[in-house]
């Protein structure tokens, strides 16, 4: 039930709209990180309040939202954000992949593929993928203009020839139709194969840093990778052992303090749906 | 011939400071200039300006481009201005450090260039890497640990080989050898003066030393106050100097 203490979805209009500017600016140009007006939510920073602005400007009566924290519908975080859109919006909420129109996420894309009437909103710490390799923020900004990205791959260099391979398993940096290096968000690589041509709207938030940026429906998005090390995605050895799935990403689950383990799909909706089918049959 | 780099009307001040003062020269393809002077004469201003890192208040600097004929490089965009840096041009600091990412392997570090250049081959970087490192005289199975484990000596012999690496034409060295002992700085010249000649290197080299300057350089300009006093070849200025300031430095050499 909406409270109607608060303006629709919390953020007053003129914040939306300026939010919205900020969202069809980066929309425009795929990658870029467009700067705006971050405001202080009813929830600490690291916690999404990048995401929840987004979701905020873009949410309408009618949709419907689920919400996703490590895949999982269930969690701390994802139970609070969904409650606090329910409670400012009145809008109805799901844990179906498929039946909203709206997602918002922490580290990782549904199983289920996305179509093009939906909306993935990803809260992100750090939006500036050079962050690492070079501090200067006036100088991360003049290597993007100049599409001047040796350095990111003096870094993958370095793991290969400290590793064998390239270490980097979440946060997995891609270029965005060919032109704008940038962060995927704390995703694991596992996901990355998914932003690339994706049907759905990707819309990226980062409140402490105050950065937009987007990834428009169907657009090209190629993880890095040298010719002779091709960019790889995690493998598992073993199913889900709820549902089977050899093809998800698994949780390792801890179960007793004597070694017991078990792997479980870290997508609560879309194990959930494959042992309901396997019931029904 | 039209020369490489083309320097004219030079200036340049900080505050009420004049630094540079109406400076000219020409540098040609494979010739190797020695700027020599006392501290604060406006040698290192000079090579900032002329290689893009600085912007001068007047004059201009035209640089022969591989294609297009000679460019002024403030009317370049930054952009091109860039790639000319890492391409056609290397910097050699006095320091190492400046020029060489220190936290990063010595193969990463010689491979930079050619990563910022579109190579996404890690066999090929490696190869390059190797080959370099030999040139330079380094040992090549060092390739894979940090500078900060490296002597000073290598470490500047490993910014020579980063800098080389994509076959530069142009070379700007800032005292290359002044932070060196002796010995290590007799076989690093050796080095330089065999690649500058193998490469058919231009460079400048900015030095208080004459006897690098004796060594490696065909040419050499004697800066004082912002002015270049005198300027020719290295032999004739060094032997039969002309003006007073360049007759004081070439006579204030100690001679063991």
């Amino acid at each position: 039930m909406r409270d109607p203490h608060y303006a629709f979805a919390y953020l007053d209009e003129r914040t939306k709209r300026m939010v919205r500017r900020a969202l069809l600016k980066a929309v425009a140009i795929p990658g870029y990180q467009v700067p705006f007006g971050s405001r202080e939510m009813p929830l600490p920073y690291g916690w999404g309040t990048g995401g929840i602005q987004v979701t905020a400007s873009i949410l309408g009566p009618k949709d419907v939202l689920k919400v996703i924290d490590q895949g999982a519908d269930d969690t701390v975080n994802a139970v609070n954000i969904r409650r606090f859109f329910e409670r400012t919006a009145g809008i109805a909420t799901t844990e179906r992949t498929r039946e909203a129109t709206i997602l918002q996420t922490r580290h990782r894309i549904p199983e289920t593929p996305l179509a093009e009437r939906q909306i993935i909103v990803y809260q992100v710490p750090v939006p500036e993928p050079l962050q690492r390799l070079e501090p200067r923020e006036a100088e991360t900004r003049r290597m993007h203009a100049l599409s001047d990205y040796g350095l990111m791959h003096v870094k993958l260099y370095e793991d290969i020839a400290r590793y064998g391979h390239v270490s980097t398993t979440y946060d997995y940096p891609v270029l965005v139709n060919g032109r704008y290096v940038m962060a995927p968000s704390p995703i694991p690589k596992f996901d990355n194969p998914k932003i690339h041509m994706n049907p759905a709207l990707q819309l990226f938030g980062a409140g402490r840093e105050k950065r937009i940026y987007a990834v428009p429906p169907y657009t090209k998005v190629e993880s890095l990778a040298f010719e002779d090390h091709p960019f790889e995605v995690q493998r598992w050895s073993r199913p889900c052992v709820l549902c089977g799935a050899v093809d998800s990403f698994l949780d390792e689950v801890v179960t007793d303090d004597r070694g017991g383990r078990m792997f479980v799909c870290s997508d609560t909706d879309y194990c959930g749906e494959r042992r309901g089918r396997k019931a029904a049959a | 011939m039209i020369p490489i780099l083309a320097v004219a009307g030079l200036r340049k001040s900080y505050g009420k400071r004049l630094v540079l003062a109406d400076v000219d020269f020409d540098l040609w393809p494979g010739d190797v200039l020695a700027v020599v002077g006392e501290s604060g004469s406006g040698k290192t201003t000079l090579l900032n300006c002329v290689s893009a890192r600085l912007r001068p208040e007047a004059g201009t600097i035209r640089f022969l481009t591989r294609h297009e004929g000679q460019k002024d490089l403030y009317a370049l965009s930054e952009a091109q201005r860039r790639l000319l840096a890492r391409t056609d041009w290397g910097f050699v600091h006095q320091n190492p450090s400046e020029g060489l990412r220190m936290n990063v392997s010595a193969g990463a570090n010689v491979g930079e260039r050619l990563m910022a250049l579109g190579e996404r081959h890690y066999g090929r970087l490696r190869g390059a890497a190797t080959d370099w490192l030999a040139r330079v005289e380094m040992d090549a199975a060092r390739i894979d640990e940090s500078p900060q484990t490296f002597s000073g000596g290598m470490r500047q012999r490993l910014q020579i080989a980063r800098n080389l690496v994509t076959r530069p034409r142009l070379v700007f060295m800032d005292e290359p050898t002044s932070g060196l002992d002796v010995s290590v700085q007799a076989r690093l010249l050796d080095l330089l003066r065999s690649l500058t000649r193998d490469l058919g290197l231009a460079a400048i080299v900015v030095t208080h030393d004459l006897a690098v300057a004796r060594l490696l350089a065909h040419r050499m300009l004697v800066m004082k106050d912002g002015r270049a006093v005198e300027q020719g070849l290295t032999d004739q200025v060094l032997d039969d100097p002309q003006h007073p300031y360049t007759q004081l430095l070439v006579s204030s050499v100690l001679q063991p």
